[in-house]
């Protein structure tokens, strides 16, 4: 087609006449038009009968009111980790005890004759460091995913996302992006993408940049056990699993603050502007599908993000047994970075291994905890615990697990600032990526992967500051 | 991949349906999923092609194109999940999708998912459709939910009305999906007799401006499917339409769309141009 430019301007200007000749807008023309035919088609060919349906409505008035919203959302949220964390103990324990006591050793006799350095690499290593993995995150996962799944398909996310929404708006953002927030819970990656059902280009970057600050299926895990650990165990014992679901739901709840703070700053420094209105339509509840949602939980989310941190967990544990074998001068690799980090890590609460542990871990955030274990074993030289230098070791229960953290040196307070780090330190590298992909522009992604960083060291050095002040 | 039907009680079998996942290979009829958000589009999608597409209740679940084929009969269909949305009338990124696939891409078929509860809203965005392309099917989807709430629809007014296929379906349960189907291939082999194409009748200065405007794109454009809907742009002063007219990229945005196999990425990419 060759069309000069002459012949379009003539029919652009053509169109600009006539705009001028009909005078009031041929937009709201034409819409008020398709609105009344709309209407009187609808009317034609659809009757209610006077049966009113206000089974939803009621639902709605407390689920999304004023007094009952809030107090619902974070009730129902404790509740379901409540039950993530009570049921996940009992199969946590017992894979471990396959992949560790029964497996293990099967898999040391059967490799005896190789050279040392390859069985260490590939079973102390890359073996340990995946079945670690699976038998920390997978049983929380498979009980958290399909309830999150279910709490989604009843409709209960768009009342939350409706709860949220007005304090979007005073933060100047898009209210849909408490929809792109809800996605990120789910994953970040996910959560970035979604974005896109944001107008503005404006109110859009906002949500894509602060989304990291919805706690992912990654990140989950390492709070729930990190809590259950640390928080849990000061409690009675009859009160320790909510203690531990109260304080998982309060760091989600400090994500979803620093959402809004994040949010209200932005907007009001580098991406100034008006929230633009839109309406968010409730769904009508619908009764959700148990095996489909079993389904798509398990398959999609569970064995997706174990699938996903087993890929990462293999080249990490290889990593990490061959830095911690490797001598130079007197330490290993690992040690010698561990000691120059140890300083920077005490300012925010943190060491050395947990610094060392997260840039490790940088593909994915899922294997923290077993690379932060197995690398406070190799540091304190606990030769019973595991076996040997860079060995992932058995954490036969959790009071083994707290007696390695704690002879690393380990206090309450490195637990909270763990999990507070990991709440607010850089989006994984798959959400790095897609912030890239969907924002073009290297400027916009520097500011979404560093930003949580400028949140959680402040933080965390006011923290530890005010808990050495007074402990 | 394994079909979730396989596994789940809302199993239903077509006896000659094939749902062929992402087995994209060639096609005979190219299918435009359209609809409103949250009204069953991707349940709709799955049940046809096999593919488990996460569907949530929640409106903005699909925000890119999802594609899947299943075959039904003696053809093979390639069909094209689009984004939610109320109309094609604004300017987000969903609605510049779901617009330019089903102005440019020419579908053979575009099946309008509709939730019955919500009729006259879901007719905006039908209506809207039908503007465009006279080659479409309306499944109103959600009959249960109506029915739970004593809504009934007399589908054959509103088939003579729209002169275009109604059919009502339960997608999550598989129940009215042949008929669906049957609809489709009907449509898809012009074997559905469209009588009139649907036109929103519009004050008469106004429809006399959009004719003249008609006639001139014709001469420009002689390719283009859709000449009355983009004369209503420019009468309306749509800055993309206008932009993309000036630089020529109309001709490349038809061209984007019509290379078989359809990648998404080009089309943002068409997308960032446009929006630079």
């Amino acid at each position: 087609m060759s069309q000069s430019s002459a012949q379009v301007q003539d029919l652009l200007n053509k169109a600009e006449r006539f705009q001028s000749e009909i005078g009031q807008s041929v937009h709201d023309q034409y819409v008020e038009k398709l609105f009344q035919e709309a209407a009187s088609i609808s009317k034609e060919s659809v009757t209610k009968s006077s049966i009113r349906y206000l089974k939803d409505e009621k639902i709605d008035r407390i689920l999304t009111s004023k007094l009952w919203g809030f107090p619902t959302m974070i009730g129902l949220f404790t509740l379901v980790i409540w039950l993530t964390i009570e049921g996940a103990n009992v199969p946590s324990s017992m894979l471990a005890t396959f992949f560790l006591d029964f497996l293990y050793p099967i898999l040391k006799d059967g490799t005896e004759a190789w050279p040392w350095w390859i069985s260490g690499l590939l079973i102390d290593g890359m073996y340990l460091a995946t079945a670690w993995v699976i038998s920390v995150m997978l049983p929380p996962m498979a009980i958290f995913f399909p309830m999150f799944t279910l709490l989604e398909d009843l409709g209960y996310l768009p009342r939350v996302a409706f709860n949220l929404d007005g304090l979007f708006k005073k933060a100047g953002a898009h209210g849909k992006q408490s929809l792109s927030m809800m996605m990120g819970f789910g994953c970040n990656a996910a959560g970035v993408i979604s974005a896109r059902i944001i107008d503005s280009p404006r109110e859009r970057l906002i949500a894509i940049i602060t989304n990291n600050f919805s706690l992912c299926n990654g990140r989950w895990p390492t709070i729930i056990i990190l809590s259950s650990l640390f928080v849990g165990a000061l409690a009675p014992a009859w009160f320790a699993g909510f203690a531990t679901a109260l304080s998982v739901v309060a760091i989600a709840l400090l994500g979803v603050a620093l959402t809004f703070l994040a949010s209200w700053m932005l907007s009001n420094t580098v991406l100034k502007g008006e929230a633009s209105a839109f309406s968010l339509e409730l769904p009508p509840y619908r009764p959700p599908r148990i095996m489909q949602t079993l389904y798509t939980s398990i398959i999609d989310r569970t064995i997706f993000v174990l699938w996903r941190a087993i890929i990462f967990a293999l080249p990490a544990g290889a990593a990490i047994w061959l830095s911690s074998n490797i001598i130079v001068g007197d330490l290993s690799v690992a040690e010698h970075i561990i000691y120059a980090l140890d300083p920077i890590g005490w300012f925010i609460g943190l060491n050395g291994v947990i610094l060392l542990a997260y840039i490790v871990a940088i593909p994915a955030n899922e294997i923290i905890i077993p690379t932060i274990l197995m690398l406070t074993v190799l540091t304190t030289g606990m030769v019973d615990v595991g076996s040997g230098a860079g060995v992932m070791f058995e954490p036969e229960d959790m009071s083994t697990l707290s007696n390695v953290l704690q002879a690393g040196g380990w206090t309450l307070l490195t637990a909270i600032s763990v999990m507070l780090f990991s709440l607010m330190h850089n989006p994984c590298s798959t959400t790095i990526y897609t912030i890239y992909k969907e924002t073009k522009s290297v400027k916009w992604t520097v500011v979404a992967t560093l930003l949580p960083y400028g949140f959680g060291i402040t933080i965390l050095l006011i923290l530890a500051a005010v808990w050495r002040a007074f402990a | 991949m394994p079909s979730e039907h396989g596994l789940l009680s809302q199993t239903f079998r077509i006896r000659q349906l094939q749902k062929l996942g992402v087995n994209l290979d060639k096609w005979d009829f190219v299918v435009a999923l359209a609809g409103n958000p949250n009204t069953g589009k991707s349940t709709v999608f799955n049940s046809l092609t096999g593919l488990r597409q996460h569907t949530g209740n929640w409106p903005g679940k699909t925000v890119t194109r999802a594609e899947g084929a299943f075959s039904y009969k003696d053809n093979r269909y390639k069909i094209v999940d689009l984004p939610g949305t109320y109309s094609l009338l604004s300017t987000s990124e969903d609605e510049e999708i779901a617009r330019n696939f089903i102005l440019f891409g020419q579908p053979d078929v575009t099946l309008i998912v509709a939730d019955a509860t919500r009729l006259e809203r879901n007719l905006n965005l039908t209506l809207q459709i039908l503007e465009i392309t006279p080659n479409a099917v309306l499944c109103l989807n959600l009959m249960d939910e109506a029915k739970r709430k004593g809504i009934k629809i007399n589908e054959k007014a509103l088939q003579d009305r729209l002169g275009i296929p109604v059919i009502t379906t339960t997608a999550r349960y598989g129940d009215g999906m042949e008929a669906l189907l049957y609809a489709i291939e009907q449509v898809a082999t012009n074997a559905w007799p469209i009588q009139k194409r649907f036109k929103i009748t519009v004050p008469k200065q106004l429809e006399e401006s959009i004719l003249a405007l008609e006639t001139d794109i014709n001469a420009l454009y002689p390719d283009l499917p859709n000449s009355r809907w983009i004369a209503l742009r420019l009468l309306e002063g749509d800055e993309r339409i206008i932009h993309a007219l000036k630089n020529n990229e109309l001709s490349a945005l038809m061209k984007s769309y019509q290379q078989p196999p359809l990648d998404l990425s080009a089309e943002v990419e068409v997308l960032n141009e446009e929006t630079k």
